[in-house]
């Protein structure tokens, strides 16, 4: 198994969401984040006041797949998530130890 | 029977004309009168939602509620104080032009059937009152986010006391610069350079907010400054074209030209901006309109169109440069920037109604016997003496209660949030 853990720009959620679906992933958890990579930040200017924002809005994915879906669920998130623009995003992948499903128990890819 | 009505009440209006002892000066005319408590509404909407929206959505989360709550009770402490005494320290029997007497005070002598030019003097005195409100509320702009909340309020009795009242008095209440031909039709040298100058005196005494400038304080909300923005255009109208306290020519006049100088000072700072920085932004284009209904309040009653069209670009160009560059240069932390566009704005157009009064200029006219050079010089003393007289009593009142109530909160209660820290409570509790 495989923790699949995405940065993305906020507005390609959906088309993300939608891919990994086609790709065969079942689940997936959304959290709303701030950070920056090589986009760095950008400026603000209120009446002459300029302001640097170091940490951009992102949206964060995380998605557990047995390690068959791996390669096709990385794929399918690059694909939907591109703009070809700095500040895209990142893909990370790690192990993931075990899962399990509270309501029957199961564990391992049965859990997914 | 309505056909009969209107016989009768046109057989005394003829009897009125060929008996002028009959139309005395001081006829109740219920146009006007409904004019005016339209006006009167539309001037209080200016502070409480308007100016309270236009400053919450400019400040940081943590003090959103604490400018609304100011300019909130700003709007109580003005209408019992101006009920007591400050109505007729403003408009009682002139005192060698300096003051109104006490001859007014609690109301006294203002009934039903008291008459004030051709309105109820009811009317007349709380159309006066929302100019007192909405004079102090300015000032909140020029030291939001720092200063104590009973401290404030014990500046703004003190102030409308012995600033705004004398004032008001001398261009409005019969007193010497108004007696001298100043011309101030609706409040460029009463509210809007009074306010100011007080706001600017504030925050040199009170000091920067700590972390000013190198720390970000991003606006809350600029969907309320927008929205707040808005309904001060709208209520000027009454501010504006009500200050000729009738519902005829001049207010017709007022109310278009105020429309056109507001309009093109958004513009040219929205211009500006987008050059200087290379795009437009929803705050200049607010700050413009705001500079421009600042700078044509003086002007309105005397100016044409196209003096309008100048004053609003002139206003959009100063107070520009008063807020962008000026502020900066010199340090000072005017919050939300109450001297940069009500002080500035005020100045331009207190010295520019002097030029576009004139009739060559398509305004109403110079008045007899004075010359183009000779009503700008009027002008100038007019916002001169009341920059120099508010300065330096506006200066007093903050010492004073610096030393005794203190002005400021502490550094730990200015960083946790006057919201919080001053009144139990937060603006936004969103999560």
């Amino acid at each position: 198994m495989k923790l699949i853990t995405a940065v993305i720009k906020p507005f390609k959620l959906e088309d993300v969401r939608q891919a990994l679906g086609e790709a065969g992933v079942q689940g997936m958890t959304v959290t709303e984040v701030k950070g920056f990579g090589r986009q760095k930040g950008h400026t603000e200017l209120y009446r002459g006041a300029e302001y640097t924002v170091d940490f951009v809005p992102k949206t964060k994915i995380e998605a557990a797949v047995p390690d068959s879906l791996l390669d096709q669920a990385v794929e399918a998130i690059i694909a939907a998530a591109a703009t070809g623009s700095i500040g895209d995003g990142k893909v990370f992948v790690s192990d993931l130890e075990n899962a399990v499903r509270i309501r029957t128990g199961e564990t391992g890819d049965q859990a997914l | 029977m309505k056909a009969l009505k209107r016989c009768v009440a046109s057989g005394c209006a003829l009897l009125a004309a060929t008996l002028p002892g009959i139309a005395a000066a001081q006829e109740l005319d219920t146009g006007n009168t409904a004019w005016m408590l339209t006006s009167t509404a539309l001037v209080l909407f200016m502070t409480i939602p308007g100016l309270s929206l236009f400053y919450a959505g400019m400040v940081r989360a943590k003090n959103a509620l604490s400018v609304m709550m100011q300019c909130f009770t700003i709007t109580c402490l003005m209408t019992v104080l101006w009920a007591l005494y400050v109505y007729s320290l403003a408009f009682g029997t002139d005192v060698g032009g300096v003051i109104g007497d006490l001859g007014k005070a609690f109301m006294a002598g203002v009934a039903v059937d008291s008459v004030s030019g051709s309105i109820p003097e009811t009317v007349f005195s709380m159309f006066q009152l929302t100019f007192a409100i909405i004079t102090p509320a300015l000032i909140v702009g020029a030291f939001a986010e720092r200063m104590k909340f009973s401290a404030m309020l014990c500046f703004m009795a003190l102030w409308v006391t012995l600033v705004y009242a004398p004032v008001a008095h001398w261009v409005w209440g019969g007193g010497w610069l108004g007696t001298m031909g100043v011309k101030d039709f609706a409040g460029g040298t009463v509210v809007h350079i009074n306010a100011g100058v007080a706001g600017l005196m504030a925050a040199l005494v009170l000091g920067k907010r700590r972390g000013f400038p190198q720390t970000p304080m991003k606006p809350s909300n600029l969907v309320l400054t927008m929205v707040g923005a808005g309904m001060l255009w709208v209520g000027w109208f009454g501010f504006n074209a009500g200050s000729e306290l009738a519902a005829d020519g001049v207010a017709g006049m007022a109310m278009a030209v105020t429309q056109i100088a507001t309009a093109a000072a958004a513009l040219t700072w929205m211009f500006l901006e987008w050059m200087a920085h290379g795009k437009p932004s929803a705050l200049g284009l607010a700050s413009g309109a705001v500079a421009g209904l600042v700078a044509i309040t003086p002007a309105s009653g005397f100016v044409g169109p196209m003096g309008a069209l100048v004053i609003g670009v002139a206003s959009g160009l100063f107070c520009y440069l008063a807020v962008v560059k000026a502020k900066r240069a010199f340090g000072y932390d005017d919050s939300l920037d109450a001297f940069g566009v009500h002080g500035i704005g005020g100045v331009v157009g207190a010295i520019l109604t002097g030029v576009f009064i004139d009739a060559g200029l398509g305004g109403a006219g110079l008045p007899e016997g004075v010359s183009l050079g000779g009503q700008v010089m009027l002008q100038v003393i007019g916002a001169g003496t009341t920059i120099i007289y508010c300065g330096i009593v506006s200066l007093i009142i903050l010492k004073v209660l610096d030393a005794t109530v203190g002005l400021r909160v502490s550094e730990e209660q200015e960083q946790v949030g006057l919201d919080l820290v001053l009144h139990d409570e937060q603006g936004y509790n969103l999560s």
